[in-house]
């Protein structure tokens, strides 16, 4: 039994149906590519999978480490190991980045307000920042912004990195990371992603080109078209799709 | 959606600042308003027959004025169901063993003698109608820095107070300060010397605690040319099911180069109908800066005001109010533009739940000589869910040429990406929701001292975690 089930997921936006009965299974130690168009229905798997209200669950079920996770609220799914890198993250006005990540990992290990010693010491967190704000080439400046606000495109995907670091989730669903990066920035998050790959993290690495495949290799690779996987196989579906685009899954977009 | 306990906000309230203790005073004067209260008030105070003679007067004006008919629902209030004085103590003290006993608990369970030890130069507890507790850094008063309760200050500086008291708002400026210059008592009197920076603030903590209390201090600061005062004051009240009035005047004068803040984190139990008249002048290149936080109060009424007199004066009001269940906030600004290149700007956040109503209400007046004026408005109102209410009423009077004039208004909802944002990294609901409603008010929070800050977080959290459930 994989950790991450999906079964014949479908969800609904406003009234439609967006995906057709998705099935996917992801094991820590993995990594899969899901691929797909745009349009095909790949933000609305991660968002369901963490529970975006916004997303209507009109059958199938979804299992992390055995547990049907469907009726779980997002934070609670959260606190469960599970991570999404949003494609377009959120901007919260006045929060500072310092305080979400350390009310979010607060929130994980089960401090309340009331028992300090459950709380995130200053030292323990800067050992579990700084290196990562390294490898991902991000000023320490950043921790004292506003989550999101100002940030480039470019900078709001190297945070979303930054905070999945910091959670350490046993499963992290990647929506489009690597969409509208520069070459430095994939390499930089490639970079993170890699260091924290191991026997502990799965990954689902939602995209759109195979660039980012290049430096993040997928164990598998599933091919999305209108809400369904329409392919699933090694690293050659990818190649096969560099080549022939997604018009062979009868798509005409690339 | 997820589990959260629910925390009655009241009964947080009760525990945390709604503690009453037996009354004990040292005398009471008799229920209700009449020239006989007013005499007697001042008699207690031995005070100068003109003070007497302003305060009937005063009396007068109050009777003749008629209840505001715009703002809040005003008409509960029972004029003659009220205690318009009532003394605690014999005399201010000037350590905390000078203070009654019971009355010192209070304050220790409001944290203001550590408060007072950690980080304040100068601090003042009101008891009811008058101050208890006066303290001031010896350095400061080696500098002529004068911080009394306003009763002393008439007393042992009464050519300077006679010089200043009422000039700002005259008995006669609206029904409400008509009341507090007939039956004020007690408030903050401070004068900065020329020049003198106080670094660190003053401290001024106002308590009602019997029911059916009046409390109406008076507060006058008179910052001298290039001087510099930040000034801060705080008031909590017991939950009583009868109404309790508070209805202050504030009168302070920034002269040339001087600049002054002031600020609120008013915190009143929400039987308390709060209604202050607040106002400064600002002379050439002089600062005013109102920093306003309404919590707490069933009906609020208070509109900071700035008259920018000469050159180069500026007047800047920021404030939040949160309004929950049966709350009114009814708060803005008012900005007087007298003399040309004055500069003004408002800034104020207000957060409804519960069904709770926030109004802006804003003047910026500027006069026909008064060319060259700047004048920004900025109001943002977040609304927590259906039943709440905010509604803004900004006036504009420009009678001069060459102004710059801006105004922003956003109505929002905490919105739902944000919430799931902050969820999906594990935050629960009611947390996440606390954060996005303290990162709205962020702008405030950050231009108080740090303690404030952290203080006024708490206050916000408190206030959320009734409304989640
Ligand atoms: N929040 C939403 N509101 C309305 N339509 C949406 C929303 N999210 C997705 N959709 C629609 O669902 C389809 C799939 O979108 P999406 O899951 O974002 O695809 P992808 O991520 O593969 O580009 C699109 O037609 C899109 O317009
Ligand atoms: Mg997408």
């Amino acid at each position: 039994m994989a950790d991450l089930e999906i079964r014949d997921l479908r969800v609904s936006v406003e009234g439609r149906e967006i995906l057709k009965g998705v099935s996917l299974d992801v094991s820590k130690g993995e990594v899969h590519a899901v691929m797909g168009p745009n349009g095909s229905g790949k933000s609305t798997l991660s968002q369901t999978l963490l529970g975006h209200p916004g997303y209507k669950v009109e059958g199938g079920r979804v299992r992390f480490k055995g547990q049907d996770i469907l009726e779980l609220t997002p934070d609670a799914r959260s606190r469960l190991g599970l991570f999404l890198a949003l494609q377009y993250p959120i901007v919260v006005p006045g929060i500072t980045m310092n305080n979400f990540l350390r009310t979010a990992l607060n929130a994980h290990r089960g401090y309340d307000g009331k028992d300090k010693s459950k709380s995130v010491s200053p030292k323990e967190f800067r050992t579990l920042v700084e290196p990562y704000l390294e490898t991902l080439r991000i000023d320490r400046t950043f921790l004292s912004r506003y989550i999101n606000e100002g940030f480039s495109g470019g900078e709001k995907k190297r945070a979303e990195i930054l905070q999945m670091a910091v959670l350490q989730p046993e499963m992290a669903v990647l929506d489009e990371t690597d969409s509208g990066l520069d070459i430095d920035s994939i390499k930089y998050v490639s970079e993170a992603i890699n260091k924290m790959r191991g026997p502990e993290l799965g990954v689902l690495m939602i995209t759109h080109y195979t660039r980012i495949l290049q430096f993040i290799k997928p164990d598998y690779v599933h091919v999305m078209v209108a809400g369904q996987v329409v392919e699933s196989g090694g690293a050659e579906v990818a190649d096969r799709l560099e080549r022939e685009g997604y018009a062979q899954w009868g798509e005409e977009v690339a | 959606m997820a589990v959260v306990p629910k925390i009655n906000v009241g009964d947080d309230y009760r525990e945390k600042y709604g503690f009453f203790d037996p009354e004990k005073f040292t005398f009471k004067a008799k229920r209700g308003l009449t020239p006989e209260v007013v005499k007697e008030i001042s008699w207690m105070k031995s005070e100068p027959e003109w003070m007497t003679k302003f305060r009937l007067r005063s009396l007068e004006i109050f009777r003749k004025k008629p209840m505001p008919n715009w703002g809040a629902d005003l008409s509960h209030i029972d004029f003659e169901n009220i205690f318009y004085f009532l003394r605690a103590s014999e005399k201010p003290g000037k350590t905390w063993d000078e203070v009654p006993a019971d009355v010192k608990r209070t304050f220790d369970r409001l944290g203001i003698p550590e408060a007072e030890r950690k980080f304040l130069a100068g601090v003042s507890a009101q008891y009811e109608s008058e101050v208890v507790y006066h303290s001031l850094h010896k350095e400061l008063s080696d500098k002529g820095v004068i911080f009394l309760d306003t009763d002393s200050g008439l007393r042992e500086h009464p050519e300077l107070f006679k010089e200043y008291f009422g000039t700002v708002i005259p008995p006669a400026d609206n029904k409400f300060s008509a009341l507090n210059s007939a039956v004020w008592s007690g408030g903050s009197f401070i004068y900065v010397p020329k020049g003198v920076r106080v670094d660190i603030p003053l401290q001024a903590y106002f308590r009602i605690n019997a029911e059916n209390m009046g409390q109406f201090e008076r507060t006058l600061i008179i910052c001298d040319e290039g001087s510099f005062v930040h000034y801060i004051e705080g008031c909590t009240a017991p939950m009583y099911t009868t109404d309790s009035l508070h209805s202050a005047v504030v009168e302070i004068i920034v002269k040339k180069g001087a600049r002054c803040r002031y600020t609120t984190i008013q915190n009143w139990s929400t039987n308390v109908y709060n209604l202050v008249t607040k106002r400064a002048v600002a002379y050439a290149d002089a600062t005013m800066e109102w920093v306003d936080g309404n919590l707490g109060s069933q009906v609020t009424m208070k509109y900071p005001s700035v008259y920018m007199m000469e050159p180069g004066a500026k007047g800047d009001v920021l404030s939040v109010a949160f309004a929950g269940k049966g709350q009114h906030q009814d708060a803005g600004a008012k900005m007087v533009h007298v003399a040309p290149n004055t500069t003004s700007t408002i800034t104020s956040k207000s957060i409804s739940k519960a069904g709770g109503r926030t109004t802006y209400r804003g003047l910026v007046k500027v006069y026909p000589q008064a060319e060259n004026c700047k004048s920004f408005v900025k109001c943002d109102a977040l609304l927590l869910d259906a039943e709440s209410r905010s509604d803004t009423y900004p006036y504009n009077e420009v009678e001069a040429e060459n102004v710059t004039l801006g105004h922003e208004a956003t109505v929002s909802k905490v919105s739902d990406e944000q919430l799931f944002y902050l969820m999906s990294r594990g935050i629960p609901l009611a947390e996440a929701e606390t954060m996005i409603v303290n990162g709205f008010i962020e702008p405030f929070t950050k231009e108080l001292p740090l303690e404030y800050a952290v203080e006024l977080n708490r206050l916000i959290q408190l206030e959320m975690e009734g409304s989640v459930g």
